[in-house]
C-alpha cells in the first residue's frame, strides 16, 4: 500500500508540473473557454463517483452519495464540455464574419 | 495481459488526451479540437471505469448518469452566450461537491469497516471534502454575483468576514485533524462540511462582481484539486492525473487573467476595493479602458478579430513603421477582416505619411 501511494505522489507531483507548463500564452479571449474546457476535466471525479456508487461493500448512505455525486459530475462533465464547444464554434470563420 | 492492465493502459491513454487537449485549449486554431480531445478521453474514462471489477450494481449509476448528462445538455443548450461565465460557475460548483461526496461516502463506508483507516487516506479524504465544499458553496456564490442573484454583486470591505475567514480555515483544520487522529470519529464530520461550507461563502462574498471570472478560474483549480485529493482517496490514477492537470493549469490561467486585468491575484482575493486602477491602464468616463499587451497576444486577438481599427499615432511615425502597419493590415485583409483607420481631425492634414495604406477600405 506504501509503495502504491508513493507511485500515486510520483504521478501527483508530475501531473501538477505539466499542469503548469501546459498553459502558457493564452490570449484573453481564449480564457473563458479555457477556465470551462478545463472545468469540464475536472469533471472527471465522475469516474470516482461510478467506482464509489457500483461498489456492493457500501452502506445505503455510500451508495447514495456516490449516485448523487455522479448525476452532480455528469452535468459537470456534458454541460462543461458542451458549452465549451459552443463559445468555441465562435472562433469558427462563418459568413457572419465577413466583412460588410 | 488482465483486465487490470487493459484498463490502466486506456486510463493511460485518457490522461495523454486530457494533457493534450488543455494544451490545444490554448491556442484560437486548436481549441475546438482541443475540447473534442478533452471529452473523448472523458468517454474512455467512463467506459473503461465502468468495466472495472468492483463496479457491479449498474442500476443506480445508470439514472444517474442520464439525469445529470439531460440537465447539463439542457443547461448548455439554452443559455445565453453573455451567461458563460455563470455556467462555469456553477458546472465547477457541482464538480466540487461531487468531489466532496466521493470523499464523503468513502469515508463513511470505511467507517463502518472495522478497520483502522490508513492516514494517507483520511488525510486526503479530509482534503477533498474540504476544498470540494469550499468550491461549491464558493461557486454559488460566484453563480449568484453573476447574475445579480440574492447577493450583493459589488465588493464589501467588512472587517468581520477578514477575521471570520482565517478562523473558520483554521476550525477546519483543526477539525480535520482531530478526526484523523482519533480515528473514525465520523460524528464530527458533518461539522467539518458546514465550516468548509461556509469558508467558501464567506471568501467569495466580499469580492466584486466584476473579478469574479477570476474567482471562478481559481475556484475551478481548486475543484481539479479536490478530484485530484478524491482520486488518492479511492486510489485511482487517472483521477490524480486530470484532477492534478487541471489544478495546476487552472492556477496558472488566474494568473493570467489576473495579469490581463492588471492586477494580482492577492489584489483581487483580499483587496475587497473593487476594480482598482493599477499602472499601464487608462479608462473613460464609460468604464471601458485600454490594454496593453505582448505582440504574440496582440497577434492573436487581432487574428480572431472581425473588425480592426488602427489610430496611428506620433510614435507610430516616429519608429517609422508605416510600411509594417500596412504590412499587418494586408494580412488582416486577406483574412477577411474589416479594417479601418481612425486619425483625429487635428492630425490629418499634418502627417499625410502617417495613414498611407491607400489600399484599406477606410473612409477618412
Amino acid at each position: 500500500m506504501i509503495e502504491g501511494l508513493l507511485v500515486s505522489i510520483y504521478v501527483f507531483a508530475l501531473a501538477i508540473l505539466i499542469g503548469f507548463e501546459v498553459i502558457s500564452k493564452v490570449p484573453p479571449m481564449l480564457h473563458t473557454p479555457l477556465m470551462s474546457g478545463s472545468n469540464a476535466i475536472s469533471g472527471i471525479v465522475l469516474i470516482g463517483a461510478l467506482v464509489i456508487a457500483g461498489q456492493d461493500t457500501n452502506t445505503i448512505l455510500t451508495t447514495w452519495l456516490g449516485i448523487i455525486a455522479a448525476a452532480l459530475a455528469a452535468v459537470n462533465v456534458v454541460g462543461g464540455f458542451m458549452v465549451t464547444d459552443r463559445m468555441l464554434q465562435m472562433f469558427k470563420r462563418g459568413p457572419s464574419n465577413k466583412p460588410k | 495481459m488482465n483486465t487490470t492492465d487493459v484498463i490502466n493502459a486506456l486510463y493511460l491513454i485518457a490522461a495523454l488526451l486530457f494533457i493534450l487537449g488543455l494544451k490545444r485549449l490554448g491556442s484560437p486554431d486548436t481549441a475546438r479540437s482541443g475540447n473534442i480531445m478533452g471529452a473523448t478521453a472523458m468517454l474512455i474514462a467512463v467506459a473503461v471505469t465502468l468495466c472495472k471489477t468492483e463496479v457491479v450494481s449498474y442500476a443506480g449509476i445508470g439514472i444517474a448518469i442520464v439525469i445529470g448528462s439531460t440537465i447539463g445538455i439542457i443547461l448548455a443548450k439554452y443559455v445565453q452566450m453573455t451567461s458563460m461565465p455563470q455556467m462555469v460557475a456553477i458546472f465547477n460548483g457541482l464538480g466540487g461537491a461531487a468531489s466532496a461526496m466521493v470523499a464523503s461516502a468513502e469515508f463513511n463506508r470505511l467507517s463502518n469497516i472495522d478497520t483502522s483507516i490508513d492516514a494517507h487516506v483520511s488525510i486526503t479524504i479530509m482534503l477533498s471534502t474540504f476544498i470540494g465544499a469550499v468550491t461549491f458553496s464558493g461557486s454559488l456564490v460566484a453563480f449568484g454575483k453573476l447574475q445579480e442573484l440574492l447577493v450583493p454583486s459589488r465588493a464589501i470591505n467588512s472587517r468581520i468576514i477578514k477575521t471570520i475567514n482565517p478562523c473558520l480555515f483554521l476550525g477546519a483544520l483543526g477539525l480535520s485533524a482531530y478526526i484523523i487522529l482519533t480515528e473514525q470519529n465520523s460524528d464530527l464530520f458533518p461539522i467539518l462540511i458546514v465550516l468548509s461550507l461556509i469558508l467558501g461563502i464567506s471568501l467569495v462574498i466580499p469580492i466584486g462582481g466584476a473579478d469574479m471570472p477570476v474567482v471562478v478560474a481559481l475556484l475551478n483549480s481548486y475543484s481539479g484539486l479536490a478530484a485530484a485529493a478524491a482520486g488518492f482517496v479511492i486510489d485511482n490514477m487517472l483521477l490524480i492525473i486530470a484532477g492534478s492537470l487541471v489544478g495546476a493549469s487552472g492556477l496558472i490561467l488566474t494568473n493570467t487573467m489576473c495579469k490581463a486585468m492588471n492586477r494580482s491575484i492577492w489584489n483581487v482575493m483580499f483587496g475587497a476595493f473593487g476594480a482598482e486602477l493599477v499602472q499601464g491602464q487608462t479608462q473613460d468616463k464609460e468604464g471601458r479602458h485600454a490594454q496593453s499587451t505582448t505582440a504574440e497576444e496582440a497577434a492573436m486577438i487581432l487574428a480572431y478579430a472581425q473588425s480592426v481599427v488602427f489610430v496611428p499615432g506620433y510614435g507610430l511615425a516616429a519608429a517609422q513603421a508605416q510600411h509594417q502597419t500596412k504590412y499587418l493590415a494586408d494580412i488582416l485583409i486577406e483574412r477577411m477582416i474589416d479594417v479601418r483607420y481612425a486619425i483625429h481631425p487635428s492630425r490629418k492634414n499634418a502627417r499625410p505619411h502617417e495613414c498611407t495604406s491607400r489600399r484599406s477600405r477606410s473612409t477618412l
